[in-house]
């Protein structure tokens, strides 16, 4: 779960938000309190820090931590 | 129309984070200006600059607001916290459309401009904050403070290069007069101390490049002053209807009675000859106050230390006042902190309020030899000078030829 790990602590420095708060079912908007600006702020630091991008259509579907970290997980997969 | 006072007042500047440290250092003619700490100058020529010191603004307000603000509204935030406090206001108690907030800023969100830009270019466009915007748009001053209280009356910002501040003042104090709101928070912010604007600034030959005595750098009025400080502020102020302040209870520091707002028509930096802007907008302020030139007793000069700014403003009172002019009482705030730019006109306004109130006006720092169109003109130096004032003046004079005036009055009923 180093992957995840990670994702929370962005999501923490990001969100300011407990990191007992950033489980997989969490939704950004929802239950961590981002607005429309945070999670384009968020894609943009996993791009950062997984070296990728992400369009702006698959940024859209990635609503939850749990979704993000799949995401990302298929992503880095070599 | 109606009666418009001051009720709270809140400042940060280069020598107090609050209303009274401020003001004991004004007093004390303690100079803010220092070499540089935010940054490395060593390519820059000047390398002095007016900085608020110990500025945590996390401590008082929630880190990731703060995060997505720049400086320039950290400042008024703090500021604003303090003059909502003194003028002990709760604003659920009241009808929140007719409170309304008008700040002033020259620049806006410097910082956060060159801080984005330096990662466009190094890293390209998709690096770019999407708080690029909002964090560096001036107006987010006056957004802000307003999201944060939840006030919803007039809501803009003035942009006026030096004078933002005081034209925040003049159109707050008009908002009030004309029934547009019962309350206006008010004021001025500016964070400029950045890499990028102090190259601008000096290139222009506008700075003081006296880095080795920067306590001595603002001379305002001196012969041998040789250019601004550029220095970081933000000052905000409660102005109330006379009688929606009466029916709560509410401290009155003064009354404003008059603004006066005019233009140079001449040049994109330079002042007009004879500062013929600069008089008329102090001849304006004076008839809307009502009052005979005579009556007014101190002048809060613009002064910010160059050399046309000084020489054109001490021409401009003494063309205006005439023989009265010997009797008023003189001072420039700017030598002490340098010049806040759009904050400075707000800083000044606190300045005069607390010298009626104090009957105290702060001295002049490092004028040592007026300058010759100075002659004649009681300027406060060395110690602070007891003083009873009814009218008062504070002029704000701003790049681009905007010249605006407030006159302020001791409240009585």
């Amino acid at each position: 779960m180093a992957l995840f790990d990670d994702v929370r602590n962005i999501i923490v420095e990001q969100l300011h938000v407990p990191p007992e708060k950033v489980t997989l079912e969490a939704k950004f908007i929802e239950d961590l309190g981002a607005d429309s600006l945070d999670t384009v702020e968020l894609i943009m630091a996993f791009e950062e820090k997984f070296n990728l991008q992400i369009s702006e259509e698959e940024a859209q579907k990635l609503d939850t931590v749990g979704k993000a970290v799949t995401y990302l997980e298929d992503k880095t997969k070599t | 129309m109606n009666r418009v006072v001051i009720t709270g007042i809140g400042v940060i500047t280069p020598v107090g984070n609050d209303v009274k440290t401020t003001w004991d250092s004004f007093l004390k003619g303690k100079s803010g200006i220092d070499t540089i700490r935010a940054f490395d100058t060593s390519n820059h020529t000047v390398k002095i600059a007016g900085e608020v010191k110990d500025f945590e603004p996390e401590k008082k307000f929630d880190p990731k607001i703060i995060k997505r603000l720049d400086r320039c509204v950290h400042l008024c935030l703090w500021a604003t916290s303090e003059a909502v406090a003194d003028a002990q206001i709760d604003f659920n108690k009241y009808d929140r459309t007719q409170i309304g907030v008008i700040i002033g800023s020259g620049i806006g969100g410097l910082h956060t401009w060159e801080r984005e830009h330096t990662k466009f270019i190094e890293r390209g466009p998709a690096r770019v904050s999407p708080f690029l915007i909002p964090m560096m748009i001036p107006d987010m001053t006056s957004g802000y403070v307003a999201i944060h209280w939840g006030l919803k009356g007039p809501n803009y910002t003035t942009i006026s290069a030096c004078a933002s501040g005081a034209h925040a003042i003049g159109d707050a104090f008009r908002a009030i007069k004309y029934g547009d709101a019962n309350v206006v928070v008010t004021g001025g912010s500016e964070a400029p101390v950045t890499p990028f604007a102090l190259a601008g600034f000096s290139n222009m030959r506008a700075l003081s490049r006296r880095n080795d005595e920067p306590q001595k750098a603002s001379r305002s009025f001196d012969v041998n002053r040789d250019g601004f400080i550029m220095a970081e502020g933000a000052a905000t102020l409660i102005l109330e209807e006379l009688e929606f302040a009466r029916k709560r209870g509410a401290k009155i520091y003064g009354e404003i009675v008059g603004f006066g707002a005019t233009g140079d028509g001449h040049h994109i930096t330079a002042p007009a000859p004879e500062g013929e802007g600069a008089r008329r907008s102090m001849e304006r302020a004076i008839k809307e106050a009502g009052c005979r030139k005579d009556e007014i007793n101190y002048v809060n000069t613009h002064g910010t230390s160059t050399e046309l700014n000084d020489k054109f403003e001490a021409m401009a009172i003494k063309n205006l006042f005439g023989d009265h002019a010997k009797k008023l009482i003189l001072n420039a705030t700017k030598s002490m902190i340098g010049h806040t730019l759009g904050a400075a006109g707000a800083i000044e306004a606190v300045v005069v309020l607390l010298s009626i109130r104090d009957g105290v006006v702060h001295p002049t720092l490092n004028l040592k030899e007026p300058l010759p169109e100075c002659n004649g003109l009681d300027f406060v130096t060395g110690d602070p000078r007891k003083v009873t004032i009814d009218y008062a003046i504070s002029n704000s004079l701003g790049f681009g030829g905007h010249n605006a005036t407030l006159c302020f009055k001791r409240f009585s009923d």
